[in-house]
């Protein structure tokens, strides 16, 4: 069984090697981040005892940087701090607001992207979000660092691809160019603070004609896992995100959910919401890549 | 278990507390400091009770381990007032009777001056979004926001 314990590793390489020499002694060890996920589960399903191992004083996991190729978001930075800067709205709005629906103003607080991926539920709302914007994971572990597409990291309900001793470092968001356009909806039966029955996010690039030239479709609450639908997006590509298209995009997220049904929604319902949230989110993309 | 030794300041106090490794910061402000301001309403991040300042940002107490405060600088309900000196926001929330039993208040009042200090002229819909983490099963929220409100406008034009 073991006790309850607290480590805050100085650098990187400490906390790997606290991970690693953890995992091969059989101890149970939880990696912090905002603890709004960890902290709720210590208190309801989960209060056995482990290892918290804090990362947020790592300079690494602190990083917040916006380059010409690349948009890098450290693994501790709580949402409101990304909320609070604007040029990173104004380059990622949807991915932004993705975040900004997580929880209240105390929440937001903690709360970060990077726990909201590797806490790896199925309706996670910054997961289709991430999916859409090409996200990709920047993982470090025993064998070294690691990068993986977000639509591959979560492997199940509450599970991903992070051996014991591996954890996030950030995540690399490829920087928006020319006519791009990012949008996240997710529907719930509240205004406020509740989980997503569905959640779409989608991402536009747009020519000078108005005619898209790339677009990615990654959907929420529909399956088990967060999904890339590439069949949603190449129906936008091509086309000028028309009515047309938008509906051929929605068709194609439909057609990809395999939900459940529960207090929030039944199958059916999900079904055809996440085909009206892409529907709409892809409308909002689009006209946000116009206006840049 | 082994204690965790936590060195951190409160309303400007340094403080030293020793700490269970899953106490939530919450304990340590009640059970550890004996600050029983703070209040506990579910302990899951839903009802805003424990709010308190964490380096200068809002949180949830309950929702943040005794053990981060290391090195940290928090700031709780009983950090407020100024002596006898009420802060304008509890002077606001006596006035316009924004309490009923009481439990939720100083989560409020604690989230309303992060909120007027860092936006002095909020709209009721600013005030509304910014408190829908705190809730109060007492007053139907309606003399808290006009409390808010008032204490906003006092703040700009003190009488
Ligand atoms: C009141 C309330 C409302 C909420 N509303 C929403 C909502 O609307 N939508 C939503 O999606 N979620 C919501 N959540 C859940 C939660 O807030 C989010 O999932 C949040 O993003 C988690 O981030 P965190 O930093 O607090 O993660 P933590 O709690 O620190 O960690 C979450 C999980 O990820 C792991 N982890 C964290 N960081 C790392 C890392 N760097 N490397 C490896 N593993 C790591 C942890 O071990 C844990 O398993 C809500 C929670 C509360 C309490
Ligand atoms: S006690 Fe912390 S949010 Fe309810
Ligand atoms: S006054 Fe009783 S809960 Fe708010």
């Amino acid at each position: 069984m073991g006790d309850y314990a607290y480590a805050a590793p100085a650098t990187v390489d400490s906390t790997v090697e606290l991970l690693s020499s953890s995992a091969s002694s059989g101890t149970r060890t939880q990696v912090l981040a905002g603890g709004t996920d960890v902290l709720v589960q210590m208190r309801s399903i989960d209060r056995g005892p482990r290892l918290i191992v804090d990362v947020k004083q790592l300079a690494e996991t602190n990083v917040l940087s916006i380059g010409e190729d690349e948009i890098y978001i450290g693994a501790a930075i709580a949402s409101a701090i990304l909320n609070e800067n604007a040029e990173l709205k104004s380059k990622l709005p949807g991915l932004i607001e993705s975040a900004d629906l997580i929880g209240s103003t105390q929440i937001q607080g903690r709360a970060t992207i990077g726990g909201n991926l590797c806490n790896s539920s199925p309706a996670g709302d910054t997961i289709p979000a991430l999916i859409a914007n090409s996200a990709v994971c920047h993982i470090v572990g025993a064998d070294g660092e690691r990068d993986v597409p977000v639509e591959d990291f979560v492997t199940g309900v509450g599970t991903n691809c992070m051996a014991d001793h591996e954890f996030l470092l950030g995540l690399r968001v490829p920087a928006p160019k020319g006519n791009t356009g990012d949008a996240y909806l997710r529907f719930i039966p509240r205004t406020e603070m509740d989980i997503a029955v569905a959640g779409a996010g989608v991402r536009v690039t747009l020519d000078d004609s108005g005619t898209c030239t790339a677009a990615r479709v990654g959907i929420g609450a529909v399956a088990p896992t967060p999904l890339l639908v590439p069949e949603a997006g190449d129906a936008l590509i091509g086309t000028q995100v028309d009515e047309e298209a938008l509906n051929a995009a929605a068709a194609a997220c439909s057609a990809a959910a395999s939900p459940i049904t529960d207090k929030r929604g039944t199958v059916e319902y999900r079904i055809k919401v996440v085909g009206v949230l892409c529907k709409r989110a892809g409308a909002i993309a689009r006209d946000r890549a116009k206006a840049r | 278990m082994a204690k965790v030794h936590v060195s951190t300041t409160v309303n400007g106090q340094p403080m030293d507390v020793l700490v269970e490794p899953n106490d939530s910061l919450l304990d340590t402000l009640r059970d550890g400091l004996g600050l029983t301001g703070t209040k506990e309403g579910c302990a899951t991040g839903d009802c805003g009770a424990c709010s308190v300042m964490l380096d200068g940002r809002l949180v949830c107490s309950c929702l943040v381990l005794g053990a981060e405060a290391e090195g940290k600088t928090i700031d709780t309900i009983e950090g407020v007032a100024d002596g006898d000196g009420l802060h304008v926001v509890q002077q606001k929330f006596l006035e316009h009777a924004a309490l009923q039993c009481g439990i939720c208040t100083p989560g409020f009042i604690v989230a309303a001056k992060a909120l007027l200090e860092r936006d002095p002229n909020p709209d009721e819909t600013t005030i509304r979004y910014w408190l829908a983490g705190n809730l109060c099963r007492c007053t139907g929220y309606d003399k808290i926001v006009r409390a808010v409100q008032d204490a906003a406008n006092e703040l700009a034009s003190p009488a």
